[in-house]
């Protein structure tokens, strides 16, 4: 071995240090684990920390009909059913006792005017609720996390990226990393393995993600060998700032609308009016008066009697409805809708949107106080990710756990807005849970294998060597373009075949990247190692959005513009790298549901009738 | 807006004793309409030096990772507009980069904040009644939401000239911490008392109300008003206030 690396042993690693990264490793250290958290950035500034909106839970402090059987029945509807209806269970059981405890961790919500943790109105939630501070509720809750697991004992192993998941017979055994500071290499033995690494849109040109967001997390568990799920459900955020150009994508909180922002074409209609769905036709307003009346309620204080504005539809269909006005020709100025929220009274608007009012203030010299904003779609979430036992969270791999944004299930094929949060605080406890119980029953760490340590070390330090090639910002710049183009919000066969064979193309130039420079704090080799991750993402994206002849949620084929209920709507899309090294797609279906909670479903969504 | 701008950006690392050892190199690149800082150092790496580091997440103001001094002032890169740096930067002079002062270097226009994350480590967290569902108001909510907007970016470290001339990073908390004793002080559930440590391990008397720190937080909370002065009264109240001496040693309080 020409280079060293350094060996680490802990029961349980996680790797990222978002919320449900942290909120694992706060659950696994007081199971008695000994915990490291890796993380590529330092901590408290994961992606978490940009979630703006709130965290969903059904406390009902705001609106006493709200119930866990409400929430569980809202998740199942804007997932279009593709949800694995037994981790909505859990999520819609356990999310209240989350939000309740992170007060007592330091988490200051905003009040209700009894003093409890106040609730806001959000896209397909029935009644208000999601837990929030201002537009900030990510940093409170990072913040809250990274206070609580300080105190607790974990390691944290902060700017590490991690290569690589080594597997002994059959069962995970530790992982390598690197040190993106002073390029040292690293070997974590760990019992247990849990992946919370957040998501990949990064892969598209114009998204709310920052650089973290290259979908290792996603690559480093297919590579492993576990079952990927639902990978063609990636969500487009309605609003994310268009102009200037160079702000472009950046997430403007559905809590705008929540709080009675209203979305105009360039001729100062209100397009959302034309949108609503048959199976939201029933909930929402029909006339701007009654949208009035419901936004009236929410500004004093309220429990509105109105239906909600259509505004407040849910996020895939937002995002498409400005995307047809764009196509009609009835775009704003600079190609996407208006959001005005000026006509609700200045401080109201500081008081509950302080973020949105300082980033349009800074970024685009708008003050939103006074004029609209400009939006548009921006590549937000992936629904998709691993697959995991609903209860432990454990993937097809034995002892590794997923749990966050990197794993599927819970929002089908459309995540709500707050769900995230919920998410990852209810499925990290139970992963670091889980993954501690395990590990005790785990005697001694294995042996993993050193000629696959010695491999994955040439790989790690290759580009280094090479020269002469191409920068690598410029092979993602033209990557992310392609996803845009090809593998965007509305999809096509031959494009998706196109973007097929352009990934491996983009393998070709992957491999003779050459960032120069050396191990120290290198940002070129840093990227040119992260490549191979969005390509195979991006590969999976494509595959399973080539398969599914049907539009749904998160996914628009112009080919197949309708939901087809009958088959594809009761089957999700399962991608596992088969023995011959190919990716290999299938679909699968969850366990009937039960009759109980079938109940709490609006019986004319599931087109029973069909099968 | 398509005109070139040169930047001048610190390239350099410490040397063994830990000295920052370095040249400023001069980049120059395309400036399209709405740029940030950020996005010209980005267009740097894309173009001249991939190895150029920077620490950056959320481009957008939520995460404090882009910290740096911009033409000598301690800012965010990601919410300071070309705009505005070109309308400081007299004609034909470069705008200068260099790397928050007050903290080591690690490479370029990365610092090496792990002190900050040692000394978090050291502050006693909330403690609060067991049960769930506290009660409070939102107004007595509001004066601690103002230190949770904190996001650790360190230019108020930075800037304090305790750190910075200084290097009392030993002996003074410094302003990022004194708004997170603030908010835990507070708190209205909170029933810890920390006043002994902010006076003896945290020496807030080393502050002089300067207000440096205020000045340059990006999340624009008022730090020296409402969290140093307000720590700095509790301090004086329950130590140096004669009457309450007095009072205490007849037993009244």
């Amino acid at each position: 071995m020409s280079e060293d690396y350094t060996t680490h042993e802990y029961d349980v690693v996680i790797i990222g240090a978002g919320g449900a990264g942290l909120r694992a490793a706060i659950e696994a250290t007081r199971a008695g684990a000994s915990v490291a958290v890796i993380c590529k950035s330092m901590l408290g500034k994961a992606h978490t920390v940009m979630a703006e909106g709130g965290a969903a839970a059904a406390l009902a402090n705001k609106d006493p009909r709200d119930s866990w059987q409400t929430h569980f029945r809202d998740t199942m509807k804007g997932g279009k059913y593709l949800n694995d209806w037994r981790m909505a269970e859990i999520h819609a059981k356990e999310s209240p006792d989350r939000i309740r405890e992170l007060e007592q961790w330091g988490a200051i919500f905003d009040r209700t005017p009894d003093g409890l943790t106040n609730q806001r109105n959000f896209g397909g939630h029935t009644y208000p609720r999601l837990a929030h501070i201002g537009d900030a509720t990510g940093l409170e809750l990072i913040r809250t996390l990274q206070e609580r697991g300080i105190h607790t004992g974990m390691e944290v192993f902060m700017e590490y990226t991690v290569r690589h998941l080594f597997k002994t017979d059959g069962r995970l055994s530790g992982c390598f990393a690197y040190n993106r500071v002073d390029g040292s290499l690293h070997v974590f033995k760990a019992k247990t393995t849990v992946l919370a690494t957040g998501g990949i849109t990064r892969c598209w040109a114009v998204c709310s993600g920052s650089w973290e967001y290259t979908g290792e997390g996603h690559a480093l568990a297919y590579w492993v060998g576990a079952e990927m799920g639902d990978m063609e459900f990636v969500q487009f955020h309605p609003t994310g700032m268009i102009w200037p150009p160079s702000v472009r994508g950046i997430l403007v909180t559905e809590g705008v609308r929540g709080e009675g922002g209203m979305l105009t074409n360039s001729e100062g209609e209100r397009f959302m009016f034309n949108y609503v769905p048959e199976m939201y036709r029933d909930e929402f307003a029909d006339t701007k008066d009654e949208a009035m009346d419901w936004v009236n309620s929410i500004v004093a204080d309220e429990t509105p009697t109105a239906r909600r504005p259509p505004e407040l539809l849910t996020r895939d269909v937002v995002a498409k409805a400005i995307n047809s006005e764009k196509e009609a020709g009835r775009a704003s100025k600079h190609g996407g809708a208006y959001l005005n929220i000026s006509w609700r009274p200045e401080e109201q608007v500081k008081k509950k949107l302080p973020g949105m009012y300082h980033q349009f203030k800074e970024l685009a010299a708008v003050d939103i106080t006074k004029e609209p904003m400009e939006v548009g779609p921006t590549a937000h979430y992936v629904m998709g990710g691993v697959k995991v036992n609903p209860i432990t969270q454990e993937s097809t791999i034995p002892g590794l756990y997923a749990a966050g944004e990197v794993a599927t299930g819970l929002h089908g094929a459309n995540r709500l807005g707050g769900n995230s949060l919920s998410d990852l605080l209810t499925f990290g406890k139970l992963a670091g849970q889980y993954a501690a119980e395990a590990a005790a029953g785990v005697e001694d760490f294995a042996d993993i294998d050193a000629i696959e340590i010695e491999r994955v070390v040439e790989e790690t330090l290759a580009p280094l060597s090479r020269e002469g090639g191409e920068n690598p910002a410029k092979v993602v710049e033209d990557l992310r373009n392609m996803m845009q183009e090809k593998v965007g919000i509305i999809r096509q066969g031959h494009q998706l075949l196109e973007a097929l064979d352009d990934l491996e193309a983009f393998r070709k130039r992957e491999e003779v990247t050459s960032p120069g420079g050396t191990r120290i704090y290198n940002p070129g080799w840093h990227q040119a190692l992260e490549i191979g991750a969005m390509i195979d993402i991006s590969k999976m994206c494509a595959l399973a959005a080539l398969a599914r002849e049907e539009s749904r949620g998160g996914h628009t084929r112009l080919d197949f513009p309708t939901p087809n209920h009958k088959h594809w709507g009761k089957i999700n899309s399962v991608i596992v790298l088969n023995t011959a090294g190919d990716m290999e797609l299938s679909h699968v279906k969850y366990p009937p549901i039960t009759d109980n909670l079938k109940e709490l479903l609006d019986a004319d969504d599931l087109h029973e009738e069909e099968e | 807006m398509t005109d070139d701008v040169t930047f001048r950006v610190f390239r350099g690392e410490p040397d063994e004793e830990g000295v920052p050892t370095g040249e400023m190199v001069d980049y120059t690149v395309e400036m399209d309409e709405g740029m940030v800082v950020l996005d010209v150092i980005h267009r740097i790496q894309a173009e001249h030096a991939p190895d150029l580091s920077c620490r950056w997440n959320c481009k957008a103001g939520k995460c404090g990772s882009c910290s740096a001094e911009v033409n000598g002032k301690s800012r965010l890169m990601c919410m300071t507009r070309m705009e505005d740096i070109m309308e400081e930067t007299p004609e034909n002079t470069p705008v200068v980069v260099k790397p928050m002062q007050a903290f080591p270097l690690t490479k370029d226009l990365v610092s090496d904040v792990q002190w900050a994350y040692d000394l978090n480590k050291t502050i006693p967290p909330l403690k609060g009644p067991d049960e769930m569902d506290w009660k409070f108001d939102q107004i007595e909510a509001d004066r601690v939401q103002e230190f949770r907007s904190c996001i650790e970016c360190m230019l108020c470290v930075n800037t304090c000239h305790v750190m910075r001339e200084h290097q009392l990073f030993d002996e003074f908390a410094g302003p990022r911490f004194f708004v997170r004793l603030a908010n835990l002080e507070m708190h209205p559930m909170d029933e810890e008392n920390r006043l002994e440590m902010i006076k003896d391990d945290y020496g807030i008397g080393y502050c002089n109300i300067t207000r440096c720190c205020t000045d340059v937080c990006p999340a624009g909370i008022n730090i020296t008003d409402n969290a140093i002065i307000p720590l700095k009264e509790r301090l004086v109240t329950e130590y140096y206030d004669p009457i309450a001496m007095i009072a205490k040693k007849i037993g009244l309080r």
